[in-house]
């Protein structure tokens, strides 16, 4: 499928424009409204600094894989992820920290990915749900835990509530369920069987010690 | 019960859609990509309620990259009050998804199609608009003050039409048109005309042909305003006026209480009442009387706030058009029952339109239809001539999103010294968000009548329009209230009078076939089908450990005590009347083909496994289909208002039936004597003659055709069912009827909750320790999947006990708490520490299979149970509005347990 350059650069128009590619970038998503009838004296002070937003090829290590990416300065990681490398297993659920859906693993640690800048980890290995069973298939023992006891509802959350989980389960690999339901506290499920949830992450601990 | 032989029904296991959730490889809407997708970006309208005096587009029009700009005026007429087709007038009142009248913060305006969201964006910023600011209300008691403002030009609330009585048909269109599939359009005409006829189940969406009160969603129960007494009032009573076969049009027009109203209530300290809305006001038995009997009468005034439906996916659509039909991905609940919906927002016939939604994430509600919104990007799509995503923010779905109708309400009831109920009066006042008409205010009364059973009651109530996000149906739409205003009295009285809170519970429990709500014919009430709300109490008092919770109860230890709740809760549990369809093939798999909506109650698939139990297939040798409208599939209810296990299992018995019945004639056929006397189960079909597999069965059916493989259709079936059935005939040997199945009462489910919390009494701040939940559900079809809801739902009541809410400048008429940050719905770490469950699995005695369902019911017991558990801990008169936060405890207990907080203000 082909992508389409949500990023397109126009470095000839006004800095205005840039204001809010960095404001959207950086996950303020756009209420129209508010930039034109409430904040819009606070955007054209902030305006006049905004940097440009050109657009610049790098490399990032994700799933395994060196992929060449051209990003924005305020590009975030899910947006990369999402809408240039075809990866929609992350989900936005909030745009700003709030949720979780979007969580991925940077180095091996547990972010959230409409919060971070997709410049600030070209050194680092990006895990996303995708790349966590292997090759042939073979699911992650947390993602197995979660088919073994058919944990969640619709699964929006799902991704990264098992990010989530992989990455705490590496700090502490048999946690208490109060632990655990901590290591995952940064992800709202809404569907709220938070029982079950905690039940089938569980499950992906003990899986991942016997593995 | 007796051990569950059955080898699929009550059995766990893995659903087929699982992996591709775990691995991100499931597509939900916004994951889908096109060539040449365009992005849209909505303008929303920056006041309360304004006139749009002119837009100027063209400087955005102007820019590179912009393709396409919408606004109200390129909405169909079906959104606008013109013809939906058999003589069916679109609400001009309803609401339209782009708008020059804008009646809530956050309203969409227009719509901006461009090559990327940022150049749609900008696009935005360069529109002119010239708003004309107008009266604006977001407080419902505020909007009945005489003189308020009205939060729309034609007044406060939703009228009647008052008219002659229309006739028995249109009647039973109104009250059943969403859920119960006895509306016109279930009957079978044309599969478009049917889809479009009975789409009525959305209840907020603006084309709704009739503008459809709540109770059109779920015409079969009370609890949701849809009781025949509450539909009947709802729709029945609204369908004067209109001609025969027309929906119930109601109609916006002012009415204002008296200023001794509100002096009455200034000196209580209650909620004032007034002149109740024309047609909702019922009164059964004689309240006066039956106060005179009582030896304890309660009164309280109790306010539930409103709040976002807010799934975790947001309503992104996406859309394009080909060989002149419209190809729509979005997120909904109900796949075949978005079909007409979609339609007439757009303007096309149904059978233009392709919807693909394998995959939503979540709804509860505010997707039971799809969204009014689909619309933008279809529209926006043809008009650009290329696909359109439209990406909704969360911000976004904070306005657009739905939310559910906060109540004040206010109760008198009279307790016996032995702790029965004499009288209930009730009033309840609904806040009604701009646009159609909800039935929660009604379906409080419902509610209240069920579970409590008062041989007397008076109902009044009145729905108010205000300037602030468009209401829908949320999980127990008014049965969540009802039972919150309801439990602390109930707790309260049984501390008062010296019984057990559990008891008291039982004294007044609806049993068996138990009335509810005003008389309905010949003097008497509506009743249920089932119910064992006793049986569940007991079999709760036990698995929680109530006595010995109950002896702690209230005791400080330290800074800490703890206290226990109990409570009941019912909502409306199934509708019938819908298709079944499947196909045994020759290879020996059999495909089922489900309209049923996957966000994730496993509904979807759990339904077949009653069919392929009946038929004795391996169900590792069974596929479903599901998720794509253009894949063949059967007219089925909506998946929402805890219909779809119900409906939906009756008709896959219907459709097992028929199958059972083809199989047994051709075994006979093939290996001679008499049908009855082959037996079907374990992909065989067995007899005096000897025994063929499935498979084998599969392949004569093709062989004889006719009725055997789908060539001959029974004549009862749906439009759309007919249609889809043609397409698979000759596949093999199809399994296809509809639900004629007699049901004498209306389904209804029920659930308890127990509830232990802990409070700290220096900080006011508290957890929830333990937790039970009894389902009367019926028979269960899958445990697993029926505890996730059960808790999940649970968890939706306790968040509103606890934390959830919104909150609005008063002054401005603008929202403060748009965000999961500011409005806090629940936690991992809000849970209950210990959560327990239990189902009764007594089979439900009006339906084949036993069962009904779960969505609802757990929502009202999960939050009157934490109330009460709170009312135990810190006293009866620490609050008398939700949510319960650390600060109203602290307040009152600073205050000798009086509480502190404001009484009646909404979204504070
Ligand atoms: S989308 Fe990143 S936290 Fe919600
Ligand atoms: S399972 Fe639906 S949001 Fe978590």
């Amino acid at each position: 499928m082909e992508e389409v350059n949500k990023m397109e650069e126009t470095p000839n128009n006004p800095s205005r424009r840039n204001f809010i590619k960095g404001v959207i970038a950086a996950g303020a998503t756009v209420s129209s409204a508010s930039y034109l009838f409430r904040t819009s004296a606070a955007g054209q002070t902030q305006t006049a600094s905004a940097p440009g937003s050109v657009e610049r090829l790098i490399s990032l290590s994700v799933n395994g894989q060196e992929r060449r990416v051209d990003v924005m300065k305020q590009e975030t990681l899910a947006q990369t992820l999402r809408y240039k490398l075809g990866l929609t297993g992350t989900k936005l659920g909030c745009d700003r920290a709030e949720c979780g859906a979007c969580t991925v693993l940077i180095d091996d640690v547990p972010h959230y990915a409409c919060s971070v800048l997709t410049h600030t980890v070209r050194t680092k290995k990006i895990v996303t749900i995708e790349g966590l069973a292997s090759a042939e298939g073979t699911l992650h023992p947390v993602q197995q835990g979660v088919v073994d006891e058919q944990g969640f509802q619709c699964a929006f959350c799902m991704p990264g509530f098992v990010m989530s989980a992989v990455g705490y389960l590496k700090t502490n690999p048999n946690p208490t369920r109060e632990q655990l339901a901590h290591g995952v506290s940064g992800n709202l499920c809404r569907c709220q069987d938070y029982d079950k949830i905690l039940t089938a992450l569980m499950k992906g601990a003990e899986n991942m010690r016997g593995a | 019960m007796a051990e569950n032989t059955n080898k699929l029904i009550g059995q766990n296991y893995t659903t087929p859609d699982i992996v591709a959730k775990v691995t991100g490889k499931a597509k939900y809407a916004e994951d889908y990509r096109v060539d040449g997708m365009l992005w849209t970006k909505l303008m929303l309208s920056p006041m309360p309620h304004a006139r749009v005096k002119n837009i100027d587009v063209s400087a955005a029009l102007a820019m590179p990259g912009v393709k396409a700009i919408i606004t109200a005026d390129d909405l169909p007429e079906a959104q606008g009050g013109g013809t939906l087709g058999e003589g069916v007038q679109a609400s001009n009142q309803g609401e339209k998804i782009l708008t020059k009248e804008p009646a809530y913060e956050g309203e969409p305006i227009l719509a901006v199609a461009a090559v990327d969201e940022l150049t749609a964006a900008e696009a935005i910023e360069k529109i002119v608009v010239e708003y004309e600011p107008l009266p604006f209300v977001v407080d419902p008691i505020e909007g009945l003050r005489p003189g308020s403002p009205n939060a729309r030009l034609q007044g406060n609330t939703w009228f009647a039409r008052q008219a002659a009585p229309p006739p028995a048909g249109a009647a039973a269109g109104g009250a059943a048109a969403g859920a119960a599939g006895t509306a016109p359009g279930a009957a079978a005409p044309p599969p478009g005309a049917a889809v479009a006829g009975a789409a009525t189940p959305q209840q907020g969406a603006a084309a709704g042909a009739s503008n459809a009160p709540q109770g059109g969603t779920r015409g079969a129960g009370p609890a949701a305003a849809g009781s025949a007494p509450a539909a009947g009032a709802a729709a029945g009573a609204r369908a004067g006026g209109p001609p025969a076969g027309a929906p119930p049009r109601p109609e916006i027009q002012e009415l204002k209480w008296e200023q001794a109203d509100f002096d009455e209530a200034a000196k209580t300290g209650h909620m004032p009442t007034g002149k109740p809305a024309p047609g909702s006001e019922w009164t059964f038995g004689n309240p006066e009387e039956g106060f005179k009997q009582a030896d304890l009468i309660l009164e309280e005034t109790f306010v539930s706030q409103s709040t976002g439906h807010q799934p975790l996916e947001t309503r992104s659509a996406m859309a394009y058009w080909q060989n002149g039909k419209l190809f729509l991905y979005g997120s909904t609940q109900s796949t075949v029952q978005t079909i007409g919906s979609v339609a007439r927002w757009v303007g096309i016939k149904p059978t233009e339109l392709v919807l693909v939604s394998e995959y939503t994430g979540g709804g509860f509600g505010s997707k039971i239809p799809g969204a009014i919104s689909m619309a933008i990007p279809a529209l926006l799509s043809k008009k650009a001539q290329a696909p359109v995503m439209m990406r909704i923010s969360r911000e976004e779905e904070h306005y657009i999103g739905r939310a559910r109708s906060g109540i004040h309400s206010r109760v008198k009831v009279g307790f016996r010294k032995d702790g029965k109920i004499t009288a209930i009066d009730l009033y309840a006042v609904g806040d009604n968000g701009p646009y159609e008409a909800q039935g929660d205010y009604r379906s409080v009364g419902n509610t209240v009548s069920l579970c409590y059973q008062p041989a007397h009651m008076r109902f009044r109530g009145i729905t108010v329009l205000t300037n602030t996000p468009p209401r829908t149906s949320q999980r127990a739409p008014g049965g969540m209230q009802g039972n919150g205003l309801m439990e602390p009295v109930m707790a309260k009285a049984a501390r008062k009078l010296g019984i057990d809170e559990v008891e008291i519970h039982k004294i007044n429990a609806p049993h068996g076939k138990a009335p509810f709500g005003p008389a309905v014919a010949r003097g008497r009430q509506a009743y249920v089908t089932s119910c064992f709300i006793p049986e569940a109490l007991d079999k709760g008092r036990e698995l929680f450990n109530w006595d010995e919770k109950k002896a702690r109860s209230g005791k400080r230890v330290g800074t800490k005590v703890r206290g226990c709740g109990v409570a009941v809760s019912a909502y409306s549990g199934g509708s019938t009347g819908f298709d079944g369809l499947f196909v045994i093939k020759p290879d020996g798999r059999v495909q089922f083909q489900s309209g049923i909506g996957n966000h994730g109650t496993h509904s979807v698939i759990d339904v077949h496994r009653v069919a392929a139990e009946m038929i004795g297939a391996d169900w590792s040798l069974c596929d479903v289909v599901w998720g794509d409208t253009s894949k063949n599939l059967p007219w089925t209810s909506i998946s929402a208002g805890s219909q779809t296990t119900h409906a939906m299992t009756r008709a896959a018995h219907a459709a097992a039936t028929d199958a059972i019945a083809k199989l047994q004639e051709i075994a006979a056929k093939m290996k001679g004597g008499n049908p009855a006397a082959y037996k079907v189960g374990g992909g065989k079909v067995s007899g005096p003659g000897g025994s063929i597999t499935l498979a084998q069965a599969a392949q004569k059916a093709i062989e004889l055709g006719g009725k055997y493989d789908g060539h001959e259709l029974p004549t009862d079936i749906n439009g759309l069912t007919k249609a889809s059935a043609a397409k698979l005939a000759g596949m093999g040997l199809m399994g296809v009827a509809k639900d004629n199945y007699p049901r004498d009462g209306q389904t209804q489910s029920y659930a308890v909750g127990f509830a232990e919390v802990e409070v700290d009494v220096e900080t006011g701040k508290y957890s929830i320790v333990d937790f039970t939940l009894i389902a009367d559900v019926g028979i269960v079809v899958n445990p697993r999947s029926l505890q996730g809801q059960a808790f999940g739902g649970a968890m939706l009541g306790i968040g509103h006990a606890i934390s959830q809410k919104w909150v609005y400048d008063q002054h401005y008429g603008v929202p403060l708490a748009k965000r999961f940050h500011y409005n806090r719905p629940p936690t991992i770490l809000d849970k209950p520490v210990e959560m327990k469950f239990a189902a009764l699995n007594i089979p439900d005695p009006e339906t084949p299979v036993g069962a009904r369902g779960i969505g609802e019911p757990p929502v009202g017991a999960g939050y009157g149970a934490v109330m009460n558990a709170l009312a135990a801990a810190v006293g009866d008169e620490v609050f008398r509005r939700t949510p319960v936060t650390p600060d109203v405890i602290l307040m009152a207990l600073e205050h000798g347990g009086q509480r502190q907080h404001e009484a009646l203000t909404a979204h504070i």
